[in-house]
């Protein structure tokens, strides 16, 4: 009987969602190619030991997708609204970084700064935009997609500018790490990236009311605001902690490379990270969020992605598989197929305890 | 099925999870007949409504309706309005930004054409013949409720309706509208429409209904003709048992004798917001109830949401015990011990997903800050007090508050600002929209919270509620204070020779 609780508990909880998705990727490959689960130790082109196979991959790259789905999931709750300009921000945060890294000259032989001030730098830069987003959103009250629309457009251009449109390119290793590997670790630095960041989002969570106003102001916000709360305020800060998020991935993205490429670097992602936070079972038009739910979501898409790459599938034709994807989430989360569902699933357990009392 | 009756509802039942909403319950409407449909919060009015218009699924009994010889099964809303059953609700559900005429016709036009031409003179046709003062191009936002409440009647007339189910539509409405819908109710039931009034007025049985049904706990009461059931015995019915006098309970309660008994809690001088009251000036002491009446839209609650911040102040000064203070935000004004319960629970009170223990704790946490989270533990324990106290009716802490019939969801916004121990609480309509033992429950509350020393300022559309609580009462016409009555004054005429013009 209690185990019955617990599956049934997990049957109704949100993040039932993404790990269905998770079991039914993980199958089809189990079906399709086993080799996909192998996991093989060796040593990179430097002599560093390192684990690469399939899932690791998933857990390397996820994991920019899993920090931006934080910010994601708080923009979406409070504001009910989406930022489509994630990828362009990425952009220019790792534009910053790498000038703030190479100073004048876009080859040096010495770092110009230490690396930890270009990513303060680059995090004050980004929260800035995310401040422009956040203050369109909740100040001048622009829809947000219309609203990050802006910088979408913008964002790539203003990092080719802040660099002169030079292409910097970092020579030192140690740069190198934060996408890579530590020299001993031989599991990606990006994952480690990325639990520090749920640890901390955990911790805010937890020791903050940041969740209950975001939520309230999501559901509800006339009311929030009697109730004390400033609701232009909590949206706004909703979009500069994801300015934050995107420092960091910029980071991992830029480090990934040791350089930038403007139009290429982060392409697409900020469509990744609104579907993490839908796979995650979340409402996009806001309110209620289940923080857990979108990171794991993030790690589902980059799955699916990682499963697709694996079977050839041309980078271009991606979308479409993706595509379909969403298109099978909507149905799902739609409010006249979640009631059917619920209904047969009540008949189902009515003929059980019928079948039982019998 | 009988001669004359147009809807019999057999047996009817309905659960859900964990609650027994109807058990058997049985409905019968005769033709021309305007029938009340009376009891408590969560006494499953709504629940019936619901199932016969198709918005719950029954789990037992039978519909039948004139004209069909077999039982009729009502799926969904749209099954309902196909056979003859139309719902004007509380709120109004119609479209605020088309024209009269478009609302009148939305969703019923076979193909995609239709003239534009014929449709608003067919619609100006049927406004004209239930004397229904709006014309067919004009916006509905800019009618008064009242006529958009009456347009949407006039929809439900126009699909030949045979059922008209009228919940709550009186609620928001002044005097002189609610006669007006009386008289429009009166000419359709001449027509041969039967009506189901749900209403928690009981006046308004009385002055128009023909019979009223009985429901408590979900199970039907009873049904009689109206004049075999005097007032005090359907409130008895509906309570299931004998109400106390409720005229007297001002005098049950001593008043607040504490020897800080004349200290002016709140004092506002010239105090204006910028939705368009005009200065005023107010003052209350501590363990005073006093009340803001008039009209509906003379002002009253502008001036509350004045006092508290929702609105944006524009000018004049405030005290609070005798200190100047300023208060432009909600959050200023309950750092000084001020509290709000806002006139629409649904827009400004409850947040709709959120738990019943998240709603309860939310203002105190506001106060508490940012960093200085409730732990579960210590919101559970706010929470199940004060559902105890105010016997909230949820089948957990844990309850999305949006599940919660009306008076339930009233009573965890006011626990919710309870929770904050206030100083000075303002309550604007606690009781509209919720039955009559939780009136007088709120009515009690509010005496005993006074008498405990804090100074409570009440408003309320209806008169004598006003008068059985408050000691003082602020009069407003037109957005203006007009006067202040208070001892031998606080009579109902007095108060409604103020309101008029104080001529007489």
């Amino acid at each position: 009987m209690g185990s019955k609780k617990i599956i049934s508990g997990i049957f109704r909880n949100q993040i039932f969602i993404p790990i269905a998705a998770l079991v039914i990727l993980a199958l089809f490959n189990l079906a399709a190619d086993p080799s996909f689960f192998k996991i093989s130790f060796g040593y990179n082109s430097v002599g560093n030991p390192v684990l690469s196979g399939y899932l690791i991959t998933i857990l390397d790259y996820g994991s920019e997708l899993a920090i931006l789905a934080i910010g994601m999931t708080f923009v979406t709750a409070a504001s009910g609204g989406q930022d489509i300009s994630v990828g362009a921000a990425i952009a220019i945060a790792g534009s910053v970084m790498l000038r703030v890294l190479c100073g004048h000259n876009s080859r040096p032989e010495v770092l110009q700064a230490p690396i930890i001030v270009a990513f303060l730098v680059g995090c004050i830069v980004a929260m800035l935009f995310g401040a422009f987003n956040g203050v369109l959103v909740a100040y001048f009250r622009i829809q947000p997609m219309v609203a990050t629309l802006i910088l979408y457009t913008a964002g790539r251009s203003i990092a080719a500018w802040i660099n002169n449109n030079e292409l910097p390119i970092i020579s030192q290793p140690s740069f190198g790490y934060f996408g890579g590997f530590i020299p001993g670790v031989p599991i990606p630095t990006p994952f480690f990236i990325a639990v520090a960041c749920m640890i901390v989002t955990f911790l805010v969570l937890k020791f903050t009311t940041l969740g209950l106003y975001t939520q309230s102001v999501g559901i509800n916000e006339s009311s929030s605001r009697l109730n004390g709360l400033s609701p232009t305020f909590i949206k706004f800060l909703s979009f500069v902690l994801l300015g934050l998020c995107v420092a960091v991935a910029g980071l991992i993205k830029v480090s990934r490379l040791s350089t930038i490429n403007y139009s290429v670097i982060a392409k697409d992602i900020e469509m990744d990270a609104i579907l993490a936070v839908a796979l995650g079972g979340n409402a996009l038009s806001g309110g209620k969020f289940n923080m857990a739910s979108s990171i794991l979501g993030a790690y589902v898409i980059q799955f699916l992605t990682t499963t697709l790459y694996k079977f050839n599938v041309q980078s271009d034709a991606l979308p479409a598989y993706k595509a379909i994807v969403v298109i099978i989430l909507v149905v799902m989360s739609a409010p006249a197929v979640r009631e059917k569902l619920s209904s047969i699933s009540n008949k189902f357990k009515n003929k059980e305890t019928k079948g039982v009392s019998m | 099925m009988n001669e004359k009756s147009v809807l019999e509802m057999r047996n009817i039942s309905k659960f859900f999870p964990g609650v027994k909403a109807l058990q058997n319950v049985d409905f019968t409407l005769c033709e021309g007949e305007i029938h009340a449909l009376m009891g408590e919060n969560g006494a499953g009015k709504s629940t019936l409504i619901k199932v016969l218009t198709g918005v719950y699924e029954k789990d037992g009994g039978h519909i039948y309706l004139k004209g069909h010889d077999k039982e009729v099964s009502i799926r969904s809303p749209q099954d309902a309005q196909r056979l003859g059953v139309s719902t004007v609700y509380q709120e109004i559900t119609l479209c605020p930004n088309l024209s009269v005429a478009e609302n009148m016709y939305i969703g019923r036009g076979k193909g995609l054409g239709m003239s534009w031409k014929k449709m608003n003179s067919a619609a100006d046709k049927i406004l004209q013949s239930l004397d229904i003062p709006a014309r067919a191009t004009q916006q509905l936002s800019s009618c008064s409720i009242a006529i958009q409440q009456m347009v949407a009647i006039a929809r439900a007339v126009d699909m030949d309706c045979k059922v008209l189910i009228l919940d709550e539509p009186t609620s928001s409405l002044d005097e002189q509208e609610v006669e007006k819908l009386f008289g429009l109710m009166r000419d359709l039931k001449a027509r041969g429409v039967g009506i189901i009034f749900v209403t928690h007025f009981l006046d308004q049985v009385y002055e128009v209904c023909d019979k009223i049904t009985v429901l408590r706990d979900g199970q039907l009461v009873g049904e009689y003709e109206i004049k075999d059931l005097p007032r005090v015995k359907l409130v008895s019915k509906m309570l299931g048992k004998e109400l106390d006098d409720m005229s007297d309970i001002k005098s049950e309660s001593a008043a607040y004798e504490g020897s800080d008994a004349s200290e002016v809690i709140f004092e506002a001088k010239d105090l204006q917001s910028n939705a368009g009251i005009k200065p005023f000036d107010f003052t209350i002491k501590k363990g005073e109830v006093n009340g803001f009446t008039g009209l509906l839209g003379s002002g009253r609650s502008e001036c509350v949401r004045a006092i508290f911040g929702a609105d944006k102040v524009v000018g004049g000064t405030v005290k609070v015990k005798g200190k100047k203070v300023k208060i432009n935000k909600p959050i200023d004004a309950m750092k000084n011990g001020i509290a709000y319960l806002p006139e629409d629970r649904k827009v400004d009170g409850i947040v709709g997903d959120l738990s019943v223990r998240e709603n309860i704790v939310l203002a105190l946490q506001v106060m508490r800050g940012f960093f200085k989270p409730f732990t579960k533990a210590e919101a559970y324990k706010f929470a199940d007090e004060y559902i105890k106290l105010l016997e909230i009716k949820t089948a957990s802490a844990d309850t999305p508050v949006k599940s919660l019939s009306g008076g339930n969801q009233q009573k965890v916004i006011l626990a919710r600002w309870l929770l904050m121990h206030p100083e000075y609480l303002i309550l604007d309509e606690p009781t509209r929209g919720i039955d009559i033992g939780t009136k007088v429950e709120i009515q009690k509350l509010v005496l005993k919270l006074a008498s405990e020393g804090i100074s409570v300022t009440f408003i309320s559309s209806e008169t004598d509620e006003m008068l059985r609580t408050c000691s003082r009462l602020v009069v407003m016409r037109d957005r203006k204070v007009v006067g202040e009555l208070s001892g031998e004054d606080l009579t109902q005429t007095k108060i409604m020779s103020t309101i008029a013009g104080g001529e007489g």
